[in-house]
């Protein structure tokens, strides 16, 4: 008998301790887990941390490039109504599709007021981050989806000038096919790397205004301007590895460094993986803008937002008010690779490429990446990463078009 | 009360929470999976409306999902016969009375106590044509042989069939030694008395007498085989261009990356029925035997 005593004293004094240690937390969900990213998030802890010294901070992360793995479980946790206080959510419609317009977003318009925050950020990214007029999530940083990364050597030994527009690209890559070289590195092991490519090819082939109107729906897929981006697409696959299907995006930047390919298509954050590799900029790899999209800037971008119900509400505003600080974002920013996403930082934390990138930031034209989830649902862009994944086999631009055709009618995006 | 049903209420209470639990978490969601399915519920929000069998219809119009089953056909078609094939095999040669034996045995059953992530992982190194295989292949000079093991559309899915074998033919090996061990050796000796060769000791005695071990084997590789999903996630993810894309793959995919929870339903419906068609026959075959006994 005193044994059962024992036990339910136990288990009562175990279901009291998970529920009195429940208090003044802050339980951030995200998945930045690698090498730079995690030392960007630990810094913001830090000044979070120096803040509010009497909080807890929870770090709920979930490994898995690109938060692939992370999302499921965010979404089993908030159908399940146990939502982190807040969470990284790629801004555009991964934010408004997937959680604003279903109602699990609390609006924070009036903290943006009251930080003065709306002449601190981009307008154009502002609108990524809105529904209805209200402001949903604050931006923690900015990474350039259409950049190019190329091996200096491999230039300077065959004598020829980095491609600026898709013509001269296609004469470069000729040359280097004819020396037994992929003039592009590419991984299709996760498929997205293909997409990624391919937005980049649409806003050089069609421009940003129809880069924005074909996600939005606003023009078939099978009409010739969308058939003519895959024709491209499929001429630039005539000059990739050949073993792209088991290479992931790491792996192509690491043929770019070693001299194995000459050039890779690639999200800023490449940078990262040159630098870790005691790559120097400009002597050993170089970065432009992928060719033919001078003046258009195709933003990847983190953000975190306030979940409704969030268990320390209070802590969470905190928090997207240390995010969105000059402070904050210069302390996350350099260690994650990334640029800061308000354009009123000192820059002095920044480096060469950084620093271009960070002008170019502020002057061009900014779109929302397809393949990282800000142009369109996750549903169509999984749909799409598919289709590339047949394409680069296949190689059949109208079936193609056609079934990505079909998928956005059925994905209502038409 | 007497004391027969006495005994009958304890076995009844006994087995009651197990009953409760597999009927909630087993059959209950069976049903709330089907109910889903026939629902409009995409996206964050669900949406019960009824819409009969549309997602069926839909479902069987993507490109994606008619490649997925046709793969998972071939996969299963293949699959099954390499692994019981090996399984005989290597049993039958354990049983030729060789020194080791209980070594040999370890050796040949230890895959199976991997997981299929790990199977999954070890093999994508072993096919990729930068390493690995292909490398073996060119030292030994054999070049003629290598091949885009895992990257070529062409030969991915049979890639993926040897790293399921070699996980699962461990398996059929040990129930065709029980089955060869469980044979009393009179039989054998009576075959040989009337002249039988080893050969012919094999196929009239040996194998007809395995063969109720040969169904067990065949349902437990077959549900196996027709829900495969982390060893082909692992592996290949599906690809290159949907070559080892199945089902289960894409179950996962539509209801976790593409938020389509009716399709994602609807999917494990269809899986569920493609397993039954295999198991079902399978229970009515061996309750028979049962009652026979």
């Amino acid at each position: 008998m005193s044994r059962r005593v024992l036990l339910c004293a136990l288990m009562l004094i175990l279901v009291a301790s998970t529920v009195s240690f429940a208090q003044n937390q802050l339980i951030i969900f995200s998945w930045w887990t690698a090498g730079g990213e995690e030392d960007g998030l630990f810094a913001l802890y830090d000044v979070y941390q120096a803040q509010h010294p009497d909080v807890e901070i929870v770090n709920a992360t979930v490994a898995g490039g690109a938060g692939t793995n992370a999302k499921a479980v965010l979404k089993t946790r908030m159908l399940g109504n146990d939502p982190p206080d807040s969470f990284q959510v790629h801004g555009g419609s991964e934010l408004i599709d997937t959680w604003v317009k279903t109602g699990y977003m609390e609006p924070i318009t009036d903290l943006w007021k009251e930080e003065g925050w709306f002449d601190a950020f981009p307008q154009d990214l502002i609108d990524m981050i809105s529904y209805e007029g209200e402001v949903y999530a604050v931006p923690a940083n900015i990474h350039r989806s259409n950049a190019l990364y190329y091996n200096v050597k491999l230039f300077e030994k065959y004598d020829i000038e980095v491609p600026t527009n898709l013509d001269e690209f296609f004469a470069v890559a000729e040359v280097f096919k004819e020396n037994g070289i992929p003039a592009l590195a590419i991984g299709s092991r996760n498929l997205w790397e293909v997409s990624h490519l391919f937005e980049s090819v649409i806003a050089a082939v069609a421009g940003p205004e129809f880069y924005n109107e074909l996600f939005q729906g606003k023009h078939p897929w099978t009409e010739p301007r969308v058939v003519e981006c895959l024709k491209i697409l499929g001429r630039v696959f005539d000059y990739i590895n050949a073993d792209h299907p088991t290479v992931t995006w790491d792996q192509a930047c690491g043929y770019v460094l070693q001299g194995q390919a000459a050039m890779t298509i690639m999200g800023d954050w490449a940078k990262g993986y040159f630098t870790a590799n005691d790559a120097e900029p400009n002597v050993d790899f170089g970065s432009v803008p992928s060719p033919g999209t001078e003046g258009i800037f195709i933003v990847v971008t983190d953000t975190f937002g306030l979940p409704k119900g969030a268990p320390n509400r209070d802590n969470a505003i905190n928090w997207l008010r240390t995010l969105g600080s000059v402070e904050g974002q210069n302390g996350f920013n350099p260690k994650k690779g990334s640029i800061p996403a308000r354009i009123d930082v000192p820059t002095d934390p920044y480096d060469v490429i950084a620093l271009s990138t960070m002008e170019d930031f502020g002057k061009d034209v900014l779109i929302p990446s397809v393949a990282h989830g800000s142009a369109v649902i996750d549903a169509f862009a999984s749909a799409l990463n598919d289709e590339m994944g047949l394409y680069i086999v296949e190689r059949d631009a109208e079936k193609s078009a056609e079934r990505l055709e079909m998928q956005a009618q059925d994905l209502g995006l038409r | 009360m007497t004391s027969r049903q006495k005994e009958r209420l304890t076995s009844f209470l006994l087995l009651l929470p197990s009953i409760i639990l597999i009927g909630v978490f087993v059959y209950g969601f069976i049903g709330w999976t089907v109910y889903v399915s026939m629902s409009k519920w995409r996206g964050m929000v669900p949406d019960y409306t009824f819409v009969g069998l549309r997602n069926y219809a839909t479902l069987f119009s993507l490109h994606r999902f008619r490649v997925g089953v046709k793969n998972n056909i071939i996969f299963t078609a293949l699959f099954i016969p390499s692994s019981i094939l090996l399984g005989f095999f290597l049993a039958f040669l354990l049983d030729q009375k060789v020194k080791f034996e209980g070594f040999f045995r370890n050796v040949f059953l230890f895959p199976m106590a991997l997981s299929f992530v790990i199977t999954g992982t070890i093999w994508a190194w072993i096919f990729n044509p930068q390493a690995g295989l292909n490398v073996l292949l060119k030292k030994m000079g054999l070049e003629f042989l290598q091949s885009g093991w895992i990257t070529d559309p062409r030969v991915a899915l049979y890639s993926v069939v040897i790293a399921a074998t070699w996980q699962m033919s461990g398996f059929t090996m040990a129930m065709y030694l029980a089955g060869i061990r469980g044979i009393p050796l009179e039989l054998r000796e009576a075959a040989r008395v009337d002249g039988a060769t080893e050969w012919q000791l094999y196929q009239k005695v040996i194998i007809p007498l395995l063969h109720p071990i040969t169904v067990s084997a065949v349902v437990v590789l077959g549900h196996i085989s027709l829900k495969i999903f982390d060893l082909i996630f692992v592996m290949t993810g599906g690809g290159p261009a949907m070559a080892t894309d199945v089902p289960g793959v894409y179950m996962f995919m539509a209801t976790f990356r593409q938020d389509l929870f009716n399709r994602g339903a609807a999917i494990g419906t269809i899986m569920l029925l493609m397993v039954a068609v295999v198991i079902v026959p399978y229970l009515i075959y061996s309750m028979r035997t049962e009652v026979e006994r």
